[in-house]
């Protein structure tokens, strides 16, 4: 009886960390997608397919800061594989190099978010924070489809 | 008995001799290819640009551990299914990269796959793509390529397994797989459509990456483009660019080329691994060629996407 109560507590703990390593995963996917998300507007009118608005710009460059800041906790050293997730291996062989790209992302929507005042203030600063993303996503995700 | 051993011996002797002769280049070169190799115009360095960053160079061929992309001393190792290569200095350095190379020897080596000394490369360096690409792109390339630093410093060997060590051996597969033919335009197409077939099917090597390989190292015809896991391992999976349901029938053309333009797709995700790579070079291509490309890629026949492994937890 003492063993199956031990089996059973095994099997349920296994249960709980691979709910929890799932649950992680989803979480910094979320995360990163509501950056994704926010970069819509921005994008838009850099293309010039909308019309500037400084308040949706900063709004932006506000969701970046809170991503930024939020997303190294999220890749915890359970959640390397599973769910699905597209984060390759570097980032935990590299995890300050990781952590130090969220930094300078953070920094760096922040610089932009004081610098722009204006459509010519955008247009100059704000490519330079999206490169961020192409740069890290180059070393620390995989490839998917 | 003794006759026996004679026979036996002889027999292995032809066939040492015929396996030389048929893995030879020269021999390649009777049986395939279509002996496109004199350019014809005059060199345009701009041109060469153009070919350079369409063709992504720089992607394998800038000198690891620094940011100067326009340094090719190499060092970067690919790891594939068959081993690790070790990517060439291709600066313009005279000793340890190709600057005491003629624009024959270069062109030869785009189209045909032969190193100077006349040894086959390996497949690694893209030549089944680059042979589409006309003398004349390629003799300007070679022209850029020529007017970037030279960098010190030759790269070590490629780290593999026998018998792909028998460079020989590539000649067969050659014999197989590669045919030697330069991108033929279809008149009954726009030139529009010619451009991005030309771009994506020479020098881009979109194919190289986005398509599955069989054991043999090659791609099935039905299979191109359609995408597959990635060959550098990682668990990654490549994009199948085909217009299928599975590639990017959903894309507009106008939203392909943005995202060569930009790294962007269409939800705003930004492209990672080896593609942020690509698009440091496709971003400096004209609006026009990357319209063309897109253009070319939503005309390839759909394709289904291979099965994607089962992710380990």
């Amino acid at each position: 009886m003492l063993r199956l109560v031990i089996a059973a507590a095994i099997a349920a703990s296994a249960a709980t960390t691979v709910l929890a390593q799932s649950d992680v995963i989803a979480q910094r996917k979320d995360l990163m997608k509501s950056a994704g998300g926010a970069t819509r507007d921005p994008g838009a009118m850099l293309k010039g397919e909308a019309a500037f608005d400084l308040a949706k710009v900063q709004a932006t460059l506000a969701t970046y800061q809170n991503v930024a800041t939020k997303a190294p906790a999220l890749f915890t050293d359970t959640s390397k594989t599973g769910g699905d997730t597209s984060a390759a291996p570097k980032v935990w062989e590299d995890m300050n190099g990781f952590k130090a790209a969220f930094e300078k992302w953070n920094a760096d929507s922040k610089a932009a978010a004081a610098a722009i005042k204006d459509e010519a203030s955008f247009k100059a600063n704000f490519p330079n924070v999206l490169k961020n993303c192409g740069t890290c996503h180059e070393t620390y995700r995989v490839k998917k489809s | 008995m003794k006759k026996f051993a004679v026979v036996l011996a002889v027999l292995a002797a032809l066939g040492a001799a015929g396996f030389w002769l048929l893995t030879g280049p020269a021999t390649w070169a009777m049986l395939r290819g279509d002996g496109n190799l004199a350019p014809r115009g005059v060199r345009s360095t701009e041109n060469g640009r153009t070919m350079f960053y369409a063709g992504g160079c720089a992607s394998c061929h800038a000198s690891t551990g620094q940011d100067d992309k326009t340094k090719l001393g190499g060092g970067l190792g690919l790891h594939s299914p068959f081993g690790t290569f070790y990517v060439p200095n291709i600066s313009p350095h005279p000793r340890d990269g190709i600057g005491s190379w003629s624009q024959a020897d270069f062109i030869r080596a785009m189209r045909e796959g032969v190193s100077p000394d006349g040894s086959h490369y390996y497949p690694s360096f893209p030549y089944t793509s680059y042979q589409r690409m006309t003398p004349d792109d390629i003799a300007d390339l070679f022209a850029h390529i020529k007017t970037l630093p030279p960098v010190e410093g030759r790269v070590r060997d490629h780290a593999l397994p026998f018998p792909v060590t028998i460079r020989r051996t590539l000649g067969l597969w050659k014999l197989a797989f590669l045919d030697g033919q330069t991108f033929k335009p279809d008149p009954a197409k726009s030139s529009e459509l010619n451009r991005g077939g030309y771009l994506v099917e020479g020098p881009g090597h979109c194919v190289e990456c986005h398509s599955p390989r069989t054991f043999a190292g090659d791609i099935p015809a039905d299979r191109r483009f359609a995408g597959g896991p990635d060959p550098e391992g990682q668990g990654g999976f490549i994009p199948n660019i085909t217009p299928d349901a599975s590639g990017l029938k959903a894309w507009s053309k106008g939203e392909i080329a943005d995202l060569l333009k930009t790294g962007f797709t269409p939800e705003y995700d930004s492209v990672g691994g080896s593609m942020a790579a690509v698009i440091r070079n496709t971003s400096q291509l004209t609006d026009a060629d990357r319209a063309a490309m897109a253009e070319y890629l939503k005309s390839l026949p759909p394709r289904v996407s291979p099965p994607k492994p089962k992710k380990g937890s």
